[in-house]
């Protein structure tokens, strides 16, 4: 029964999706309130609808309800409860559903947090929503039910893919898909902007947290699933430029652009239209995402399925809202007047340089991951783009962002003073430079490994780089403190003064620094090899000697394992035991391999199991894989700071205060 | 500068950071692009000694061996053709006799293809959709019976 009820309630869902869209429509258009009004309690209903069918499948994977294809298809018996519950979105079906969720919860806060502001703004907002989960529903409903029944029922269910049971696997999906659909938000006030005419200060300072939030979970997911990567496919690596990797990626540079684009038209009312744009291209870029991962036009892990009916809906869905929303932009955009003028140098200016060089690296990215499948599909023969191009194109556009980071935070709204901004990063830049100097040599000291002087070089200048915004990311703050103090305020009350979003954005900052750093040492020093070991033997990497003790068999929940131990000792002294695992589930009749680790801030030793090379001889030698990586955690590290950067910046006062303000007074005047 | 004049230079500077990133992409493409072949392709002579390609096919049963330290050597085929494989390294843990594969690497002078990478997809019956098309290509049926089924189902 329970099943039912969800596919009922799903159903429903699509029905209040409808009304969300077509009620306030027909009120905007005729000019009625009250049919306009209805946005929010359609939105709600909905809302509550997606949560009671996203129960019901919940309960079906806790009931072991094999009569659920779905359920049956990634579940079994003996799998353990955690895994039951995230095997939800384990696959294409649930994955969808908890993307309507998601999209229910966001119209469903928009539609709590929304009455300061414009009636009609928000009416036209919730009913672009409306749109989107309209066509989501229709899509899940037609070609990918989750509820659908299996007879004659099965007994035991094929199992979740061993690769997903992985607590990396638990919350990576969640919160990718909360930035992704949150970037509808910001697309749905920017249609709104468009079709109401009205962008002003009351606009921005209510779509910036929105997509701050977005984007911090964005970051955050990205994170988690490269950390995922990393721990599980035994690849040892924390970024692939696989083209599903690059579909979350380039929503994130989107959506970094739009962050810094709509400050410069908070704060100046400036790059108003370009503002729009990014809004429309962030969220384009998500449902892009969602079209390459889920119409099984890529092959990956996580490529579900290959049902051609749903890459040709998806498509065809993905035309329709890109399409008509730049049509919209191209009729509507040059009636969002600017009110003042840019300077080149001055800190918009720069932002928007900031602007050129993440939508150029986006678009170099989309490039590589699109090409092949255009060749592929004019039967032009089959290719594919490898990491070095993605590296090639993405690195030399995103180092000057560095800089920009730096010379930003030195840099006045309005008007720059070029001299100024050099006396003031003079001494950070030397700072860094020295310590660019000794420590590249001083890491080499410490755990020698074979460099390349091009990558010893690579190396000092990604340190200088990471070191130079570090060191200035914290201007921004510190200049604020010091002009308080300056003032006569006592330091605590200097320090409470500094805004929130000041403080999100210093951290976020860091962010960047720390993964930069830690990119440089990972990518420059990082050394793998692949050995044969017969047990007692032992192999070097990196001044570490690795020990091989042999293999036992052992037992788990819903998989046998081969557990090897590998002992680390560096100059005598044991430094790790490590516990590599080779997993067979017979469910799937497949075989994982689960690494072992050692990770400490500044380098992780890593083994991974590879196969016995003689079967017949329970004592005979394996291979394995042996890695050094240098400062890798500094790469999630980074991640996890822009994470909290961006919750602190949502936090900040003024988004509140100016809500309040707004309320009076419709088309608020602009605040400096 | 005039209203214009600053807004002709924010223009520039856009079409100067595309016009770098298109000049960076496209060298970076050309060196970069990798074609997908069979070995009735590289039996063909379709690719030059030294040339990277990525490879698909079927291990031929019975055909791996294992030699010196992490050597491994097998016979990839498609229905028409075959062609030796020469592998240093860690097999992915869903390599096995009668399994598509595909394998990154050059054909080397001696005729053998030496593999630096091989990819095998997680679930046993699975295999690439280059590797099903192409191997449909031949004359519409595969007549690979000694192999698995190769209609594509992603996990």
């Amino acid at each position: 029964m329970t099943p039912e009820l969800g596919h009922f309630a799903l159903i429903l869902a699509l029905i209040a999706a409808l009304a969300q869209t077509l009620v306030p429509a027909w009120g905007l258009w005729k000019g009625n309130a009250r049919a306009q009004a209805v946005a929010s309690s359609a939105a709600q209903a909905q809302f509550l609808l997606m949560a009671v069918s996203f129960a019901a499948l919940t309960w079906a994977f806790i009931q072991k309800d094999f009569s659920v294809a779905y359920v049956a298809d990634n579940s079994h018996s003996k799998l353990p409860l955690v895994y039951r519950i995230s095997a939800v979105w384990g696959a294409h079906e649930g994955s969808l559903l908890l993307w309507g969720l998601m999209l229910s919860g966001w119209t469903l806060a928009v539609s709590l947090f929304n009455r300061r502001l414009p009636a009609e703004l928000s009416a036209t907002a919730l009913a672009v929503l409306g749109a989107v989960a309209t066509g989501f529903l229709l899509f899940m409903l037609i070609t990918s039910n989750p509820f659908a029944r299996m007879y004659p029922v099965p007994l035991e269910g094929r199992d979740l893919n061993p690769l997903l049971q992985d607590p990396g696997l638990i919350i990576h999906p969640p919160m990718l898909y909360m930035g992704y659909v949150g970037f509808s938000v910001a697309f749905a006030y920017a249609i709104a902007a468009l079709i109401t005419g009205k962008l002003d200060a009351a606009w921005v300072r209510w779509t910036r947290p929105w997509t701050t939030a977005a984007w911090a979970f964005l970051t955050m997911g990205i994170t988690l699933g490269s950390w995922w990567a990393y721990n599980e496919l035994g690849w040892g690596g924390w970024w692939f430029w696989d083209p599903v990797e690059n579909a979350s990626f380039m929503p994130w540079l989107a959506g970094t652009a739009l962050i810094h684009s709509l400050a410069v038209t908070e704060k100046r009312g400036l790059l108003k239209s370009w503002t729009v744009l990014l809004a429309i291209l962030a969220f384009a870029l998500s449902l892009l995402g969602t079209f390459l991962v889920r119409s099984g036009v890529l092959v990956s892990v996580h490529a579900f399925a290959s049902d051609p009916a749903r890459g040709v809906f998806i498509l065809g869905f993905l035309a329709v809202v890109i399409g008509s929303a730049l049509s919209l932009y191209a009729w509507r955009a040059p009636k969002l007047a600017t009110d003042g003028e840019l300077r080149l140098y001055s800190r918009e200016g720069l932002l928007l340089l900031n602007n050129v060089f993440l939508v150029t690296a986006c678009f170099g990215v989309l490039l590589g991951t699109l090409y092949p499948l255009v060749v592929d599909a004019l039967a032009l023969g089959k290719i594919s783009v490898g990491p070095p191009y993605f590296n090639a194109i993405f690195f030399p556009l995103i180092a000057p962002l560095f800089v920009l980071v730096a010379v930003g935070a030195v840099t006045p709204w309005k008007k720059g003073e070029w001299r100024a901004a050099l006396r003031r990063l003079r001494g950070p830049a030397l700072l860094a430079l020295a310590v660019a100097l000794v420590l590249p040599g001083l890491a080499l000291w410490l755990a020698p490994v074979s460099a390349s002087f091009g990558s010893k070089l690579t190396v000092a200048v990604a340190t200088w780089l990471a070191l130079f915004t570090l060191g200035s990311a914290g201007l921004e703050v510190w200049q604020r403190l010091r002009s308080k103090r300056q003032h006569g305020v006592a330091t605590a009350a200097a320090l409470a003064s500094v805004p929130a979003g000041a403080w999100g954005m210093t951290l976020s900052h860091l962010g960047l620094g720390l993964w930069m750093l830690g990119v440089a040492y990972v990518t420059g020093y990082g050394v793998e090899r692949d050995v044969r070991l017969s047990p007692g033997a032992s192999a070097d990497l990196a001044g570490y000697e690795f020990a091989f003790e042999g293999v036992r068999e052992s037992q788990g929940p819903n998989f046998t394992a081969d557990t090897a131990h590998v002992q680390v000792t560096r100059a005598g002294r044991l430094v790790a035991d490590l516990v590599p695992e080779k997993r067979f589930y017979p469910s799937q009749r497949s075989v994982m391999t689960e690494s072992g680790v050692d990770a400490r801030l500044h380098r992780d030793l890593y083994v991974a199991l590879g196969e016995a090379l003689d079967p017949q001889n329970p004592n005979g030698d394996w291979s394995l894989r042996l890695y050094y990586k240098p400062a890798i955690r500094l790469v999630w590290l980074g991640g996890v700071l822009m994470f909290f950067g961006g919750l602190i910046a949502l936090s900040d006062r003024r988004y509140r205060l100016s809500a309040r303000a707004a309320a009076p007074l419709p088309a608020a005047t602009l605040a400096a | 500068m005039t209203k214009r004049q600053k807004r002709m230079a924010a223009v520039a500077a856009l079409v100067l950071g595309v016009g770098l990133a298109a000049a960076l992409g496209f060298t970076a493409f050309r060196k970069n692009m990798m074609y997908f072949q069979t070995p009735s392709d590289l039996v063909a002579g379709k690719s030059p000694v030294g040339a990277k390609v990525r490879l698909g096919g079927l291990v031929e049963k019975g055909s791996v061996q294992r030699g010196q330290g992490l050597l491994v050597q097998f016979r990839l085929a498609d229905c028409a053709k075959v062609i030796g494989v020469r592998y240093e390294g860690i097999l992915p843990d869903l390599f096995r006799e009668g399994q598509g594969i595909v394998a990154t690497g050059a054909l080397a002078a001696d005729g053998v293809f030496v593999a630096d990478e091989v990819l095998a997809k997680h679930d046993e019956n699975y295999i690439s959709p280059d590797l099903a098309a192409s191997l449909k290509e031949q004359g519409g049926k595969h007549s690979c019976g000694e192999f698995k089924s190769t209609t594509a189902s992603a996990p």
